[in-house]
C-alpha cells in the first residue's frame, strides 16, 4: 500500500506538488499528466529519490525517506532512459549488479542473470554489450534488472517514451503480467485500457481520479 | 580502449582476471625500466604473439593497429625531433606494448571478473577503510562512462553536422556538457534505485 498524505514539493520558489492525498492499494495504477505536471516527482517520492518538502508518503507503513533501504527493496523503478539505467558494460553484468547483495557466489548469479535475461526475451544477451542492444532491448534489460530482485512494486517513469509502437506494445505486455503492483508514469494514453485507476496530475494538483475512459476523458478535455 | 570483451575460450580467456590484471601491471612496469629496444621490440612481440593465442578477430586488430598507429606516428615525430631517433623508437616500443596489453587484457576479461577480483583482492584493507565493493563499481563505472561518453559525442557531432556547424566548438562543446551532466544525474538517480548507497 501506497500512501501520500498532503504531500507537497518545491524546487526553490516553484511549487511542483500541492496538497495530493492519494492512497493507492490497486495493482495497476497510472499518473498521466503533462510536462511538469509533477507526475516524476510524485512517482521518484514512492522509492525515496525525492523527499516531500512537506506532507508524508508511506509505503507499506515505510517513510520511503527514512527507511530508504528497506523501501527500495520493496520497491523497483524503471526510469525513461536506459542508457542511464544501465550501469554495467554488458546485459548479463548489469543484471548480475542488481544481485550484487544477494548473497549468491559469482557464478550463481550468472546463472540467475542470464536466466532472467532469457525470461524477458533477452536470451543470449549475456555476453551483448549494453550498449548495444536495440532501444526496445535495453528497456528490457532495464526491466530485468529490476525484477531479478523480485520487488513488491514496480514504477516506471514514462519507460514507453523512447519505444516504437511494437516495442510499446510489447513493453506494457510484459507488465500487464506481472504479480507487482505497477505505478506508472506515461504519455501512451491508449496503453492503459487495462489500468484498475488513472490518475491525473495538473500543475502540481490531482485533477482526476478515476477508471481509465473516465479519467482520461478529463485529460483530453484538460489539453484541449 | 578500442572496446569490449569478446566471449572465447583461449588460454588467455580462462586466466583468472586477478593474476591478468597483475600481469598487465607488471607488463607496464617492465617496459619503463627496460631501455635496451631489443628486449622492448621482444615484450612487443610477445604481446603480439597473445593476440594469436587469444584468437582475436582481424577487425578488432584493425582497430587497435589503427589507433596506435597514429599515436605511435605522432609521438615518434615529437621525441625525433627532440631526442633522438634511437630514444623516439624506445618511447614507441614502450608505448606499443603497453597500450597492446591493456587492450588485450580488455578484450580477454569481463569487467564482471575483474570487478570481482579487485572487490577479493582489496579485501585485507577493509580494516584501514578501504570499501572493496565500492573500489569495483566505479571501475565498473568507470568503463561504462568511457561507452556513454563516446555515444553522447557521437550524437551531439551528427547534430552539430545536420546543422553544418561540425567546425564549430560551442556546437559540439555546449550540448555534449550539458547532455554528460544529465547523464550524470540520471545515472545517480538509478543507482539510488538500485540500492547503491543504502550500505
Amino acid at each position: 500500500m501506497i500512501e501520500f498524505a498532503d504531500v507537497g514539493h518545491r524546487y526553490g520558489d516553484r511549487v511542483v506538488l500541492s496538497g495530493v492525498d492519494l492512497r493507492l492499494a490497486e495493482q495497476r495504477v497510472a499518473f498521466v499528466g503533462a510536462n511538469g505536471s509533477g507526475k516524476s516527482t510524485l512517482a521518484r517520492m514512492i522509492n525515496g529519490l525525492v523527499p516531500p518538502t512537506s506532507g508524508r508518503v508511506r509505503v507499506d507503513g515505510l517513510d520511503p525517506s527514512r527507511d530508504g533501504r528497506e523501501v527500495r527493496r520493496r520497491v523497483g523503478f524503471v526510469f525513461a532512459n536506459p542508457d542511464s539505467q544501465i550501469v554495467m558494460p554488458t546485459a548479463g553484468e548489469d543484471v548480475a549488479f542488481s544481485l550484487r547483495r544477494s548473497g549468491l557466489s559469482k557464478r550463481e548469479r550468472a546463472e540467475r542473470a542470464a536466466q532472467a535475461l532469457a525470461e524477458y526475451g533477452l536470451d543470449g544477451y549475456a555476453d551483448h554489450p549494453a550498449h548495444q542492444l536495440s532501444g526496445g532491448q535495453k528497456q528490457l534489460l532495464a526491466l530485468c534488472a529490476m525484477l531479478v530482485l523480485d520487488p513488491d512494486v514496480l514504477v516506471c517513469d514514462e519507460p514507453t517514451t523512447l519505444l516504437d509502437l511494437r516495442n510499446k506494445r510489447r513493453f506494457v505486455e510484459r507488465l500487464t503480467g506481472l504479480r507487482q503492483q505497477i505505478v506508472l508514469v506515461t504519455h501512451d494514453l491508449d496503453l492503459l485500457e487495462s489500468f484498475d485507476r488513472v490518475i491525473v496530475l495538473d500543475e502540481g494538483r490531482v485533477v482526476a481520479d478515476d477508471r481509465p475512459e473516465h479519467a482520461l476523458r478529463h485529460y483530453r478535455t484538460l489539453v484541449t | 580502449m578500442t572496446g569490449w570483451y569478446e566471449p572465447g575460450t583461449s588460454p588467455l580467456h580462462r586466466i583468472p582476471a586477478g593474476w591478468k590484471f597483475l600481469a598487465v601491471l607488471a607488463l607496464a612496469a617492465l617496459v619503463f625500466a627496460l631501455r635496451s629496444p631489443v628486449w622492448l621490440g621482444g615484450v612487443c612481440a610477445a604481446v603480439l604473439l597473445g593476440y594469436a593465442v587469444a584468437r582475436v578477430t582481424p577487425r578488432r586488430c584493425l582497430q587497435l593497429a589503427r589507433m596506435l598507429g597514429m599515436l605511435v606516428l605522432l609521438v615518434f615525430a615529437m621525441q625525433w625531433w627532440l631526442l633522438g631517433a634511437g630514444q623516439a623508437l624506445v618511447v614507441c616500443l614502450r608505448i606499443v606494448a603497453a597500450l597492446a596489453a591493456a587492450n588485450l587484457f580488455t578484450v580477454t576479461t569481463r569487467v564482471e571478473d575483474l570487478v570481482f577480483a579487485v572487490e577479493r583482492g582489496l579485501r585485507p584493507f577493509t580494516r584501514l577503510g578501504v570499501r572493496p565493493d565500492r573500489v569495483g563499481l566505479l571501475i565498473g563505472l568507470t568503463l561504462q562512462a568511457v561507452a556513454a561518453l563516446s555515444m553522447i559525442s557521437a550524437e551531439v557531432r551528427e547534430a552539430a553536422k545536420a546543422r553544418g556547424a561540425e567546425r564549430s566548438i560551442p556546437a559540439f562543446a555546449v550540448p555534449f556538457l550539458v547532455r554528460t551532466l544529465r547523464h550524470a544525474d540520471e545515472l545517480g538517480e538509478a543507482l539510488a534505485a538500485r540500492g547503491e548507497g543504502d550500505g
